[in-house]
């Protein structure tokens, strides 16, 4: 249900493989606020004797504006250059020599910081990031290194990643007005031109205690966990924050199309939905029907796109579909495939439409509802296998304006999807009026015309 | 005042070391069927991982038969006596339960995770208990997963990632097992049949070979039936299951080749070490100094720091039966790649010849071994340590070991095991997307010290 690629909406300060989606038991899980307006969340696991802080601010690049895209992003790697009195470098040294992990990840909706360390190094943890709340110095000889690095990021993970180019074009054609147009990481024309003035001003905005979150997770005690947050978290002074724009995208008029052409070997097809996030977790059911829409269609190998069109018919060589309920802005029902040797694109995107028609005019089965419903109570169980990832669900909902108290209420809402539901929202919103076609159209390497048979070049 | 600092941290680290009984109690046994089995039980949430896995990696291929033991892997999970491919995915679906694998050179395997409650334990088990010692290699299905392996690696051929790392393979290993792709070649692929599939499975895939590895909520009696009956009725195996030693290449190699990505993808590397190999653990601190220790390392700080030259910059060693990888690997912008080159060859050079400072080496250890608990903190982190304890022949005690081990090595140790690892004359360099590649593709073995 999550591995289409407009997921990979977050990125890292340094590069770690296979990070997965998380939603977890609401056991054991407390939370405090701050004078200061920080909202503290603990998850106490006491499995092993290790701990997770995170601290969620409620910022990413959606809080942009045109000119500036990507400082969001570029001061997630300014945190890590120092404060007034942590040299730059030296917060981490300090918690590698602790024997933790860290990272710092940046999406449309949030900004995150985190430590992963032995149960008893909460306070060096709290100590250090605390101070870059509200200590950090941007300088601008550190700034001008580390966009080139930032830079260097936006060549490895979009400019020279086909599949890449192609969502952050989708992203901008299924949004005019919205800032989910632009990418996370930055047009590079913006990232050419930002200034460590830009920073200091982003810092200056939005880092603020009443703009954050922080979550702790592991063998912690809640008690211990507040006390050490009022004493270096609590003494932070909160500011204003600026107020946000309501954006509403106006509505689609009709289907759009658009062509990315790179170098490739094998084309790739995405068609896109515009669809609902939730707002209510209680009354709303839409979204929640839309998640199950997805499990249907691509929630296992044997789930329909797979099978009918990878497996029966042969004229995919992989299909998906994708869906995220939960974000601050809108979201996209996804669905993609690259066509199989000797199968053209459109006839690819006919198969997929004829799949679509069949959902709407005949729904789904018992079977296949039950068989989501199963996976989802499973990954229940095994989400707690990792302090992590609870944690990360945790200040993922604060931090999209949800509730971590919201995620049981969305279980037991999953589980009360219906057919009739699900066949009601593939009807609602799997239609032209709301899509938005995309394909990436493959390019030789050496930049002259592809023989476009069905793929028996290969070019080197 | 920092040396004071250290004195302070290196005792806490000792006082982890005794800690380190929080280690998980791993059971091993001989299965009747001769399988060998890893169990720790451990009943803190109601669900189970197993893992089955035999050496059938890529690395027991043959070359004009490159990519069998991969598709051999890919096709166990797709059909067997009584479950189509669809009753399989579908028949995981129904309880939750999700299945994986490792494949690598060295080994292939099924793992599945599922809840322990009986109903959806027993449903789980019984489907990978066929697909591992029942599968069918459907003619169908075979060509169907050839084609879609086919298109895959020719997408491969234009990714400068994967160009680079097929020819850093073939540069380091030369005519080893090692140096040809997990997943085959085009023409390799294309030829292979279901009875090359069948062959395989059954002289690779026996019970003597297997190891089985269960983390979780079962008992230890229910432990001894799940493993006996996940391989009683394997095939008879007999393969051999020794690749060959890798010969060290003689000299450096440059490859060059041309792209039109933004970026020049860099790799640097040798053969390196083995799982066994009594260096390991030294050879493995030495590198978290030189580029495996996140933001802290020499590579990072002198490439991504101090000069803006890439987001990516890492090296790490790949420990496998045999000498495995050791790698250094970066992209960056096309105009500075011979610049980062340079940068990244001094770096390791210097390494070598000089080694680490004892400051470096006490931050290193600070790390690993005040960082230890996070190594085994979730069922899947151990199901995978159990799985290479047994594959490698591991003693049961590595896990407890491993701190103590750790702290044992002297800045002596480093410099002596990475002189005698790593030939800084005869490193092999691959450059894809090389900023002057267009017009020479060529394969000029030497010097670009």
């Amino acid at each position: 249900m999550q591995k289409w690629l407009v997921k990979y909406v977050m990125l890292w300060v340094f590069f770690i493989p296979g990070l997965v989606n998380a939603a977890s038991l609401e056991k054991s899980v407390f939370e405090k606020t701050l004078g200061n307006g920080l909202k503290v969340i603990v998850k106490e696991d006491h499995r092993a004797p290790v701990l997770v802080q995170q601290i969620w601010y409620h910022v990413g690049s959606m809080d942009e504006i045109t000119g500036t895209t990507g400082i969001a992003h570029v001061l997630e790697h300014m945190m890590f250059k120092g404060t007034k009195s942590v040299p730059p470098g030296e917060f981490s040294r300090r918690i590698a020599a602790a024997g933790g992990r860290e990272n710092a990840f940046t999406s449309y909706d949030y900004t995150a910081y985190f430590q992963q360390l032995h149960k008893d190094k909460l306070e060096l943890a709290m100590k250090l990031e605390s101070d870059r709340m509200h200590n950090l110095v941007l300088s601008d000889a550190e700034f001008a290194k580390e966009i080139q690095v930032v830079m260097e990021e936006r060549r490895m993970r979009t400019d020279d990643e086909p599949h890449a180019l192609l969502s952050e074009q989708l992203m901008a054609m299924a949004y005019q007005e919205h800032p989910y147009h632009h990418p996370i990481i930055g047009w590079m024309n913006d990232l050419k031109t930002l200034t460590a003035a830009d920073a200091r001003n982003w810092y200056q905005r939005w880092y603020t205690p009443n703009n954050a979150t922080l979550v702790v997770a592991g063998d912690v005690k809640a008690s211990e966990v507040f006390a050490l947050a009022q004493r270096y978290y609590g003494k932070i002074p909160s500011r204003a924050l600026p107020s946000r724009k309501n954006y509403i995208e106006p509505k689609q008029l009709g289907s759009k199309r658009f062509i990315v052409k790179a170098p490739a070997e094998l084309p790739l097809l995405v068609m896109a939905y515009q669809a609902p996030t939730l707002r209510d977790p209680q009354k709303d059911t839409i979204p929640y029907a839309l998640e199950v829409l997805g499990g249907v269609l691509d929630g296992n190998q044997s789930a329909r796109l797979n099978k009918t069109l990878v497996r029966e018919k042969q004229v995919a060589s992989n299909v998906g579909a994708g869906y995220d309920s939960t974000a601050r802005g809108p979201s996209l029902f996804t669905i993609e495939g690259t066509p199989s040797a000797g199968v053209s694109v459109a006839a690819l995107e006919a198969a997929l439409r004829e799949q679509i028609a069949i959902l709407v005019r005949d729904g789904i089965s018992p079977e296949e509802l039950a068989r989501v419903k199963a996976q989802v109570t499973a990954n229940e169980v095994y989400k707690l296998d990792s302090v992590f990832y609870q944690a990360m669900q945790l200040g993922q909902m604060e931090s999209i304006g949800l509730k971590h108290q919201d995620i049981p209420v969305m279980l037991e809402k999953i589980q009360a999807v219906t057919a009739q539901q699900v066949q009601d929202v593939a009807r609602d919103f799997l239609k032209d009026d709301n899509l938005i076609v995309g394909v990436l159209d493959p390019q030789a390497l050496t930049g002259k015309p592809k023989r476009n048979t069905g793929g028996d070049t290969h070019v080197r | 005042m920092f040396a004071k600092s250290f004195i302070v941290a290196l005792s806490l680290t000792l006082g982890l070391v005794t800690l380190a009984h929080a280690t998980p109690k791993i059971q091993h046994w001989q299965a009747p069927s001769g399988a060998q089995v890893y169990f720790v039980e451990n009943h803190d949430l109601p669900m189970l991982d197993v893992s089955v896995d035999f050496p059938a990696g890529s690395g027991f291929d043959q070359a004009e038969k490159s990519g069998l033991a991969g598709l051999t892997r890919s096709l166990l999970v797709l059909g067997s006596e009584g479950l189509g491919e669809d009753e399989i995915s579908r028949g995981l679906a129904d309880i939750g339960a999700q299945m994986g694998g490792n494949f690598d050179a060295d080994r292939s395997g099924v793992s599945l995770r599922t809840l322990s409650s009986k109903a959806e334990r027993d449903a789980g088990l019984k489907i990978i208990s066929s697909i591992l010692q029942h599968p069918l290699f459907p003619q169908g299905v075979l060509e169907r997963e050839k084609t879609r392996l086919i298109a895959a690696l020719k997408e491969e051929e234009t990714k400068p990632e994967s160009i680079a790392a097929k020819a850093f393979n073939k540069a380091v290993f030369g005519d080893h097992p090692y140096g040809m792709p997990s997943s085959g070649e085009i023409a390799s692929v294309e030829k292979l049949q279901r009875s090359d599939l069948q062959s395989f499975y059954t002289t690779h895939y026996g019970a003597k070979a297997a190891v089985v590895a269960l983390m979780g909520d079962v008992s230890r009696a229910e432990a001894e039936a799940i493993a006996q009956n996940l391989t009683a009725q394997l095939p008879a195996g007999g393969a051999s299951n020794v690749i060959p030693p890798v010969a060290r290449p003689a000299k450096a190699s440059m490859l060059r080749v041309p792209h039109p990505a933004t970026q020049s993808h860099i790799l640097v590397g040798a053969p390196g070490v083995a799982r066994n190999d009594p260096d390991y653990f030294t050879l493995y601190v030495g590198n978290y100094i030189l580029g495996g220790g996140g933001f802290v390392s020499r590579l990072m700080n002198e490439v991504r720091e101090k000069r803006g030259l890439a987001y990516s910059v890492y090296s790490y060693f790949i420990p496998m039966q045999q000498a495995g990888a050791f790698q250094i690997g970066l992209q960056t912008r096309k105009d500075q790649a011979d610049d980062a080159l340079k940068l990244v060859n001094k770096i390791l050079h210097d390494f070598i010849a000089q080694g680490v400072t004892e400051k470096e080496l006490q931050a290193a250890k600070q790390n690993i071994i005040n960082g230890f608990p996070l190594r085994i903190d979730s069922n899947k982190k151990i199901l995978d340590y159990l799985g290479a304890i047994g594959f490698y022949h591991l003693p049961l005690t590595y896990l407890d070991d491993f701190p103590g081990k750790v702290s044992k090595v002297t800045v002596a140790d480093i410099r002596d095991a990475f002189k005698r690892k790593i030939n800084s004359d005869a490193l092999a360099t691959v450059v894809v997307g090389a900023p002057d590649a267009a017009d020479k593709m060529d394969n000029a073995a030497g010097a670009d010290k």
